[in-house]
């Protein structure tokens, strides 16, 4: 075993480590995230979502493959469900990457959504951010794929794909998807399948009937609304690949570099992010606080006094919220 | 009023099948009964050589290791996994065994680093108490 490929097992498993302390919020790991903040914003992050089996795992795979050809060194987070019955889970996206494993440059990381809806976890972020710190070039991140709801990847990521398949949804369902609004890249992955060239039409159709919004039109906590305010409009294509087959895989990369390079212009996204990312933490933080300072006792008196409808739910959270904020929080 | 699922911080277990081959109904037994355990299992398929499951064991910052053998390689593989993770610096993550493994073969095994074996029927119930009882006891 050479020292060099035994130093880069060492800093994979520092990185592990740190992700695990990440993901528990363990104070320690969060003051290492913290104090290594600066070093971070090299790496292009991209979000990858879409319907369970269009087969996210596998493009991922072959997106991988390309960009090590390419010399980048390349992280997959890969987000799961979580049981809803016994907070257990059961992450199965590397069954897919398994020619990935021993590539040095190359770090996979199987991460459970812990009963967060969304798409993503709630450290997802913060592990992106380590990885970044970690001097990864391209990091993907893989959805839940639960479906039309699954946006909130759009605040962690700078290039956001959506991938669909054939035959998963009608036109109808193409345009209602909120992930329509997020995508920056849309893959009609197994373009090998019957209806692909529908599945695609129906994409290309949906984007012209609903144009990506401008940043002004969204308020600051909204998850879609990712473009530029600028003149310039990033034209969202609409792609084919087979990905079991590494068809039309370079274009997607591709069309993913052009897509940095254009958004790297445009610094406003990244503040935009910024914005919505600061404006969800002070909203944890105040949800802490609010949950340190009251009683759960007094939130089951003042419940059952609205179960007997004496009380309106409104009227009980003010109480709360004046009894453990008695001035600052008041309006 | 915390949340319970910040108060709990889920083991997470790496299920692997080392060797050639090619049916793996008993890992994804093993797999499903450690989910509704509570536990994390990153499940990685068929096929695995000791580097890959090494490699994956370090990444996935794994509490423990489950490796299912069916072809009779395990006095080859189960303790060549077991050397990469000590190499790795995971010498004190414990790797346990379950599939076809000939009663003879257990001692060897255990003395090169496996810390049990699990033969065809035995309790889920049990796998999940030897892994609560050999991680650290901050988990659930």
């Amino acid at each position: 075993m050479s020292s060099r490929l035994l130093s880069d097992v060492a800093a994979k498993r520092d990185l592990a480590r740190l992700i695990t302390g990440i993901e528990n919020g363990d104070p320690a790991a969060l003051r290492v995230l913290r104090a290594q903040y600066a070093l971070g914003g090299h790496a292009h992050v991209v979000g990858v979502t879409g319907a369970p089996g269009s087969g996210k795992s596998t493009l991922v795979a072959a997106l991988t493959r390309h960009a090590r050809k390419r010399g980048q060194t390349v992280a997959i987070v890969s987000v799961d469900p979580s049981s809803p019955f016994s907070g257990g889970a059961i992450l199965g996206d590397r069954i897919r990457m398994r020619e990935l494993f021993e590539d040095s440059g190359v770090f996979i990381r199987s991460m459970a959504n812990r009963g967060v809806p969304g798409g993503v976890a709630r450290a997802t972020a913060d592990v992106v951010s380590a990885i970044d710190a970690a001097g990864y070039d391209l990091i993907f991140v893989e959805t839940v794929g639960a479906g039309q709801s699954d946006v909130e990847v759009a605040r962690l990521a700078d290039t956001v794909l959506v991938v669909e398949a054939p035959g998963m949804g009608d036109d109808i369902q193409a345009i209602k998807a909120g992930i329509l609004e997020i995508a920056d890249v849309l893959v009609v992955n197994k373009a090998d399948r019957a209806g692909a060239e529908q599945t695609a039409g129906a994409l290309q159709a949906a984007l012209e009937l609903s144009p990506p919004a401008t940043a002004g039109h969204h308020g600051p906590t909204k998850a879609a609304a990712v473009t530029e305010p600028t003149a310039a409009r990033w034209q969202v294509p609409v792609l084919k690949t087979i990905a079991t087959e590494d068809s039309g895989v370079e274009a997607v990369l591709d069309a993913i570099e052009r897509h940095r390079r254009f958004s790297g212009e445009a610094r406003a996204r990244v503040v935009q992010r910024m914005e919505r990312e600061v404006l969800q933490r002070l909203r944890d933080l105040l949800w802490q606080r609010v949950l340190e300072s009251v009683p759960a006792a007094r939130v089951r008196a003042l419940a059952e006094a609205c179960a007997s409808r004496q009380l309106h739910p409104d009227d009980a959270a003010a109480t709360l919220l004046s009894e453990a904020f008695p001035v600052d929080l008041q309006r | 009023m915390a949340q319970a699922s910040e108060a709990t911080r889920p083991l997470r277990i790496l299920i692997a099948k080392p060797g050639l081959d090619g049916h793996d109904r008993g890992a994804k037994v093993i797999a499903r009964a450690l989910r509704d355990a509570g536990m994390e299992v990153i499940y990685t398929g068929l096929r695995q050589t000791p580097e890959m499951i090494a490699a994956a064991a370090v990444q996935e910052d794994v509490d423990a290791v489950g490796l299912s053998i069916l072809s009779g390689a395990h006095n080859m593989l189960l303790p060549r996994v077991v050397a990469l993770l000590r190499e790795y610096g995971l010498g004190d993550v414990p790797v346990f065994a379950g599939g076809i493994i000939p009663e003879e073969d257990i001692p060897g095994l255990k003395a090169a680093g496996i810390a049990a074996v699990f033969g065809p029927g035995t309790p889920l119930s049990e796998i999940v108490q030897f892994i609560r009882d050999h991680t650290p006891p901050h988990h659930k």
